[in-house]
């Protein structure tokens, strides 16, 4: 769970960073919470001088709450739901956290994301393998039927290959009975935010 | 009187046949006939020669690991000489220790004279060059003598030994290697570059296997890896998405193997050696169809599919008409996968889902439905038949982590195949005589 939220911070850090030497010149990285100002060797994009430092500072709150909102965004799409055993219906509770992906999916035409199916250790290798294929297959046809094009969405498998811990009871097997989420092309840059 | 009767037992018919050459020998025919729960007591004489006490101790192993055979075991200085028969002759000796053939085997310059004899009929019954290749305890030469135990097994019980075959498997529970193991659990050695490798499948010549690799962004693709040059071919007519579970149809052309994208996973055939049409087979309707198996005519499959909400044995044509469910009981919600069609057309292994989460062997017999447990120890999965239709190669966790085992479906007996530990995915090859 830590390590999980600590790689998706990171991914956003990354993903900003990126989208600014990419697209955004005009917009200053936004390190909030980095001790000293980022260091930006080849953007060309400094702010030209420190006066008006209450505009910098705005334009510094801005981009603080506008990656605050991208993080909160890209958790949500990349957040891993779970599966019964043996099953590849979505829960009640895997049915709230695809309805949080909907949005970030609608706002940012260009994101792409690849959902990759998991069993638990129990079961058949080889019918897991089909069975991760499911409920990969079964997240994906959750998202298209609200609307969100299939193309942008890759399904796979690992059956019970990539397990994330092995020890033979039902707190691991319900960890291992998931889908996961990544993102795969594309930036979430438009979010849902109230200063827009 | 148990002894007198069983050398009475012994038939020994010699069928003239009109054949030239060197096929001539061939047409001595030993056929012994016995109760089959008694099995033939069959007494090796001590080997000359450097390599005699290896031979002789592998002829041995590969008798007792056929299950058909009674390995007598005699005084290793006591009972070694060539027999000889009359009046005063040793065969009564023999007799007396529960043998009914005796194997004298001589080393020659190309490989090994052998002759077997009859103990009731106090003389040589057949006799045979074989050739044996290769270095003395090299992989060749083992199976080479191998091949000498199962012709011998035939020659005593009527029915070919399985000794000179190999199992393929999956060493490792993730990022798995290819290997293949000699039946006695000689050699194990890897095969191919792949890792991520599951469902190894021979071809039934024994020269391809043909697999599935889980790569780094999933499940799977489909590669015949040929064993002699060692190159690994992909499968491309599979197309994308998941393909997994290769089976050889008996004619070695067609593969039929699961494919899935988005609406569960069917099997579909294609060709292996030439780019060929893809032809589907199951219609799931969403659901999961994997695990193929031919029978031994390649007119039927059998497969995995959970279309009745869990997975069951189902049977249908090779062309998919005619579904219907091999396993299934009303409000039994226990699931049932991975079955292996019986070389000899009658049984189908699979594994079968306990209350407890295990997973233990079955055969269920195609004449009558009736079910049989193989086994009760451990989690027991990925069954496959030798081609003896008798023993079934599957892994274990009856010691611990995965293993493979060997049973023979008869009596129950069963041996460790493997050492190393994680491994799966066993599959018995066909004979691999020359």
């Amino acid at each position: 769970m830590h390590r999980a939220s600590r790689a998706v911070s990171l991914s956003v850090v990354a993903l900003v960073a990126l989208g600014a030497c990419k697209k955004k010149p005009e917009v200053a990285p936004a390190p909030t919470e980095q001790p000293a100002p980022a260091p930006q060797p080849a953007s060309p994009t400094p702010t030209p001088a420190q006066p008006e430092c209450d505009a910098a500072c705005v334009e510094a709150r801005n981009n603080a709450a506008k990656a605050e909102a991208i993080r909160a965004a890209t958790a949500a799409l990349t957040a891993t739901i779970y599966f019964d055993y043996d099953r590849s219906d979505i829960t009640d509770d895997s049915r709230a956290k695809l309805d949080a992906k909907v949005p970030v999916l609608t706002q940012n035409t260009a994101v792409r994301i690849r959902i990759a199916g998991h069993t638990d250790s129990r079961g058949s290798d080889e019918y897991n393998l089909a069975l991760g294929q499911r409920r990969a297959a079964a997240a994906k046809r959750y998202l298209t039927d609200r609307g969100i094009d299939g193309s942008r969405i890759e399904i796979v498998s690992f059956g019970e290959e990539r397990p994330t811990c092995t020890d033979e009871s039902e707190g691991c097997w319900s960890r291992n009975r998931r889908d996961e989420f990544e993102v795969t092309g594309g930036q979430i840059t438009a979010v849902q935010t109230s200063s827009r | 009187m148990t002894r007198l009767f069983r050398a009475a037992l012994l038939v020994v018919a010699i069928t003239a046949i009109p054949i030239t050459g060197a096929a001539a020998q061939d047409t001595l025919r030993l056929v012994l006939r016995y109760d089959p729960n008694t099995k033939p007591g069959v007494l090796v004489l001590r080997i000359p020669g450097v390599n005699g006490d290896s031979l002789r101790a592998i002829l041995q192993r590969d008798f007792d690991n056929g299950d058909r055979i009674n390995v007598v075991a005699a005084d290793e200085t006591g009972f070694p000489d060539a027999p000889t028969a009359g009046k005063n002759g040793n065969y009564p000796l023999y007799a007396k220790l529960g043998a009914v053939a005796l194997v004298q085997a001589t080393p020659t310059a190309t490989g090994l004279h052998v002759a077997v004899h009859d103990v009731a009929q106090q003389k040589v019954a057949r006799v045979k060059d074989f050739i044996i290749d290769g270095a003395p305890n090299s992989r060749d030469w083992r199976m080479s003598v191998h091949n000498v135990s199962d012709e011998l097994e035939a020659w005593v019980t009527g029915a070919r030994g399985i000794a000179a075959t190999r199992v393929a498997y999956v060493q490792g529970l993730r990022n798995g290697r290819m290997y293949v193991i000699d039946s006695d659990g000689a050699f194990p050695t890897p095969v191919g570059d792949d890792s991520g490798v599951m469902s190894p499948s021979w071809h039934p010549k024994g020269t391809h296997l043909a697999y599935s690799v889980v790569g780094a962004r999933g499940c799977c693709q489909i590669y015949v890896l040929d064993l002699a040059s060692g190159d690994a071919r992909r499968i491309e007519a599979v197309g994308n998405g998941l393909n997994s579970t290769p089976v050889f149809a008996p004619d070695g052309v067609v593969l039929v193997y699961t494919h899935g994208e988005e609406a569960g996973t069917d099997l579909f055939a294609t060709t292996v050696f030439e780019r060929g049409p893809v032809r589907r087979i199951t219609v799931g309707r969403g659901s999961d169809n994997t695990s193929p198996t031919f029978s031994p005519d390649g007119r039927r499959l059998a497969f995995t599919s959970g279309r009745l909400g869990h997975p069951e044995i189902y049977i249908s044509d090779a062309d998919g008409t005619n579904p219907q469910t091999l396993t299934y009981s009303v409000g039994d919600q226990n699931y049932r996968s991975n079955p292996d069609w019986s070389p000899d057309g009658r049984l189908v292994a699979y594994q079968s889902q306990q209350t407890d989460g295990s997973f233990q062997l079955n055969t269920i017999s195609l004449r009558d439905h009736s079910v049989k447990q193989l086994t009760n120890d451990g989690s027991n999965e990925d069954a496959s038949w030798a081609p003896d239709s008798r023993h079934i190669i599957f892994s274990s966790t009856r010691t611990g982590s995965k293993q493979l085992f060997v049973i023979d479906s008869e009596s129950g007996r069963w041996r460790q195949l493997t050492r190393n530990g994680g491994v799966r995915l066993p599959a018995w090859s066909p004979p691999l005589t020359r």
